[in-house]
């Protein structure tokens, strides 16, 4: 038997320090600081000034003394750089800013300027045919934006490199000094103050939105992403998103009314009935992406062929709206259309999931697509040639005449607080109410017994049914309430676009929703989230619905736009704690502390004494 | 130090009898017979490939028998996992399968699963027996990983759990369902010494909470100490069942095990010179070192 030489034992120990890190361009520092500072101040300055000569490139950027367009947003975006560099600089009051990196929003900021400033530039130069049609303020602007950056980059790193990684090259430098550490605990405000405080984060959020839908050029729309883009991003760096979204947990109930009450003042902003529309549209899409949510999210049920269940719901509402070209020519109250739209595709739910669901994975997702295909050829069918005579076929249900609550109709202007609020206003508030219901039942499941089933299902069948859990009828459970929510946003949505034809429900199409887009929204936002699935449908109606004029290759850089999703954000937008680890092996950096043993708990000795 | 001898009176919690489970022309288990008493913990061993998952399987619905049946407390059992976890027999795996992107708790509340009958409409409605019923499962729950020793990791997800933790966990999970009969798939694999005495102090608790066990295990050492009696399984069938001692020393146990002598079997010259060799390498090995 051999014994362990002392030569055999190992000396060096593994690195447990990391490697400091060094800015991408060796400045001192107050001199980057200042650089920055400078940089931004003139970039602000410059949107003050005229960017070019004519008014043939849209957002009156002639005019001296008044940004407008987007001058507009390169002036927020330098505001935005010049806060966090100045918190930078520990002035009292502004410490509140960066809780977590200092210097990383900074960077991200200047970069969003740079971004937003270059592309107009760019813009400019490319539709009006040459630089010369830039006048000095862009320059001015420009080169701030472009000196902001430089500064920069050479202010001090948030954070050490990996103790993995301590020697990276250039590319891992510039990733690496995009990150931040996170915010330390924040101490305890009155409660009113955080409520405030939720509440101007809400309001914020609500002012983007509705300036994001209400852009009327796509150059503005581009310019818009690109600030947000940063922006948003170096606001998550500086911490403070962690810190609302610490306050919004706190507060839920508070938080969930802020976010309603923020909802419901969208439409009072916008007096183009166009852009209330968009804002109606966005809200089924994400109302029924919230519904999928339940179905993929929750009990992992990857259904391709969802937007049926929509469809079921949008003619079985036409089918009783009173329309003259309804074939059974009644009119139901709203209240009983939406009874009748939701329980149809209950049925409908029930009767396709009944024999599907007891396959599993792919082969459900595939007789998901095929079940979904065939709603929509049957209702083309069903037009008194190939069948009996109840959709129209092709030419679907039109006329669907406007909705009346309570004497109050949906399909005229009205005068609310001295606001007009429009049709599709009306509408907006509508479909608002479902968006809520819908949410409400989403909570609720999924905080439940039922909710748990659905999530140890997803995790571990043979476990779950090991558990206890009777899975088929809990699979099925889940995708009848999701198609039931679907039916529920479907009824809205015959009336919201007056006609309901077949070519609305296909699996994938140019406008959503649709299922593949559906389903995008879902994995896009972040699955078994909330708010994930409505971000993800906000953002793939209005990007579609806002750069028309590469309607060509939209399905391109969707897929594009996937696929680096997926490579570098694979959990979704919104994150919920389970996805993030789960793609990301951070492993313990999650762990929560541990509480302190109770008295004598050392569980077997305890027990089994 | 546990062993209790079961009375002749104890009544049958589980009987399995001519149980028969074949996988097109492979016999995988082969006319089994089994029962467990109340207040019994009860071994299972057999070689690699025995038939021992495979007749866990078919004792908890996971596959149907090709023949025989299997009964609990008189009832008999229909081949379907979540009535019999529903009737009381709980089990765990031998590849842990907890729900990993669960939290601990959440992983025994769903445990709790047969136990409470809160529906849907209760959920969306908040009915007035929800919040009690919730209450009632997560305290139950924290009771048992209190009973584990997991109380202080109640938030942690499921899979950042150390090993050993995760079999308690799964433990824990089974024992949710208020089991009769808590079936135990190799719970001590992959553990340090330690930690199988921890194991074996646990399970010894479970029984004295009255609740059978039956358990497969290889670790022979640990099954000796904790059964009351053990089954072998050999190539699919019972080759015998006693007390532990009995099992031990039978023949047919060992030629299963390690195999029977072959003609020409070494003798003890032969030994004695392997022996003689072996130390030879030793010493030159220590001299080496120095």
């Amino acid at each position: 038997m051999t014994t362990e030489t002392p030569m055999d034992k190992t000396t060096d120990t593994t690195k447990v320090s990391t490697a400091p890190a060094t800015p991408i361009i060796p400045l001192p520092h107050t001199a980057a600081r200042a650089l920055t500072v400078a940089g931004s101040a003139l970039a602000l300055a410059g949107t003050f000034l005229a960017w070019t000569w004519t008014d043939e490139f849209p957002g009156k950027l002639t005019i001296t003394g008044y940004p407008g367009g987007l001058q507009v947003l390169t002036l927020v975006g330098s505001v935005l750089t010049l806060l966090f560099a100045l918190s930078g600089y520990g002035i009292r009051g502004l410490g509140w800013l960066t809780p977590g990196g200092k210097n990383s929003p900074v960077l991200l900021a200047a970069l969003g300027v740079f971004g937003t400033t270059g592309y107009a530039m760019g813009a400019i130069s490319y539709e009006l045919g040459g630089l010369v049609n830039l006048e000095p303020g862009a320059w001015v602007s420009g080169i701030g934006a472009l000196v902001a950056v430089i500064g920069a980059l050479g202010l001090p790193v948030d954070q050490p490199y990996d103790a993995a990684d301590p020697t990276p090259n250039l590319w891992g430098r510039i990733r690496h000094s995009l990150t931040a550490p996170e915010p330390g605990r924040a101490k305890d405000l009155p409660s009113w103050a955080e409520i405030l405080i939720i509440a101007a984060g809400f309001g914020v959020g609500l002012y983007v939105f509705a300036y994001g839908i209400g852009t009327e050029y796509s150059e503005l729309f581009i310019g818009f992403l690109i600030i947000t883009g940063f922006g948003f991003t170096a606001v998550t760096r500086a911490g403070l998103l962690k810190r609302l979204s610490a306050l919004t947990a706190k507060h839920r109930n508070v938080a969930m009314a802020a976010a309603f009450v923020a909802a419901i003042c969208f439409p009072f902003t916008q007096t183009n009935d166009q852009f209330a529309l968009i804002g109606a549209n966005i809200l089924i899409f994400a109302t029924v992406a919230l519904g999928l949510n339940v179905v993929v999210g929750l009990a992992g049920l990857l259904d391709l062929g969802y937007v049926a269940f929509l469809g079921v719901g949008a003619y079985a509402a036409a089918l009783v709206s009173g329309s003259p070209q309804s074939s059974i020519g009644v009119e139901f109250p709203f209240w009983a259309a939406v009874l009748t739209g939701a329980a149809a595709s209950l049925i409908f739910g029930v009767v396709i999931g009944a024999p599907t669901l007891r396959l599993r994975g792919d082969y459900l997702a595939i007789v998901t697509l095929g079940f979904g295909e065939i709603f929509r050829i049957t209702m083309n069918n069903l037009n008194g040639n190939s069948g009996p005579d109840v959709t129209n076929g092709s030419n679907g249900i039109p006329n669907i005449p406007d909705l009346e609550i309570f004497g109050f109709n949906l399909g005229l202007p009205h005068n609310v607080l001295g606001t007009e609020l429009t049709r599709s206003g009306n509408y907006y508030l509508l479909m608002l109410l479902c968006t809520a219901i819908v949410v409400l039942v989403f909570r609720r499941s999924a905080e439940s017994r039922i909710g748990r089933a659905w999530v140890a299902i997803r995790e571990d069948e043979t476990a779950a049914t090991a558990m206890g859990i009777n899975g088929f009828r809990l699979k099925l459970l889940a995708f009848a309430l999701g198609a039931a929510l679907a039916g529920l946003a479907g009824t809205v949505q015959a009336h919201v676009s007056y006609s309901v034809t077949p070519e609305q429900y296909q699996f994938a199409g140019s406008v959503p929703p649709n299922s593949a887009f559906l389903l995008a929204a879902v994995i896009l936002g972040g699955m078994g989230t909330i708010s994930g699935p409505l971000i993800g449908a906000a953002l793939l109606y209005l990007i579609p619905a806002k750069l028309q004029f590469m309607a060509e290759y939209q399905l391109l850089l969707f897929g594009v736009a996937l696929m680096l999703l997926m490579r570098f954000r694979p959990e979704g937008l919104v994150a919920d704690r389970r996805k993030q680890l789960e793609f990301h092996e951070t492993g313990q950096l999650d762990v929560p502390e541990d509480k302190p043993l109770p008295e004598g708990a050392t569980g077997v000795a305890k027990a089994g004494a | 130090m546990t062993t209790t001898t079961t009375a002749p009176t104890a009544t049958t919690v589980l009987d399995a009898s001519g149980v028969t489970m074949r996988f097109g022309g492979l016999t995988a288990v082969r006319d089994v017979n089994l029962t467990v008493n109340t207040g019994e913990i009860v071994g299972l061993i057999g070689p690699n490939g025995a038939g021992k998952t495979t007749f866990f399987n078919c004792l908890t619905g996971l596959y149907v028998p090709t023949e025989g049946k299997v009964a609990y407390k008189g009832t008999v059992l229909p081949p379907k996992p979540h009535l019999v976890t529903q009737a009381g027999i709980a089990r765990t795996f031998q590849n842990i399968r907890l729900f990993a992107n669960m939290t601990v708790l959440e992983n025994v509340l769903v445990g709790r699963h047969t136990r409470t009958k809160e529906g849907l409409w209760s959920a969306l409605l908040r009915l007035p027996g929800f919040k009690k019923a919730e209450e009632e499962s997560r305290a139950r729950a924290m009771e048992l990983l209190e009973f584990t020793g997991l109380a202080a990791k109640a938030d942690h997800l499921a899979r950042n759990l150390p090993y050993g933790e995760q079999r308690k966990l799964e433990i824990a999970r089974a024992l949710a369902s208020e089991p009769g009969l808590l079936l135990l798939d190799e719970p001590t694999a992959g553990m340090n010494p330690q930690e199988t005495r921890a194991a074996e102090e646990l399970i010894f608790a479970i029984r004295d909470q009255g609740i059978a066990v039956l358990v497969i295990e290889h670790d022979i050492r640990f099954i000796m100490n904790l059964c009351d009696r053990v089954a072998v399984l050999v190539q699919g069938e019972k080759i015998v069942e006693g007390p532990a001692e009995v099992v031990q020393a039978d023949e047919r146990v060992i030629a299963a095990y390690l195999g029977t002598p072959f003609e020409g079997e070494p003798g003890t010259a032969e030994a004695a010179e392997v022996e003689a060799a072996e130390a030879d390498a030793q010493s030159t090995t220590e001299g080496d070192d120095k």
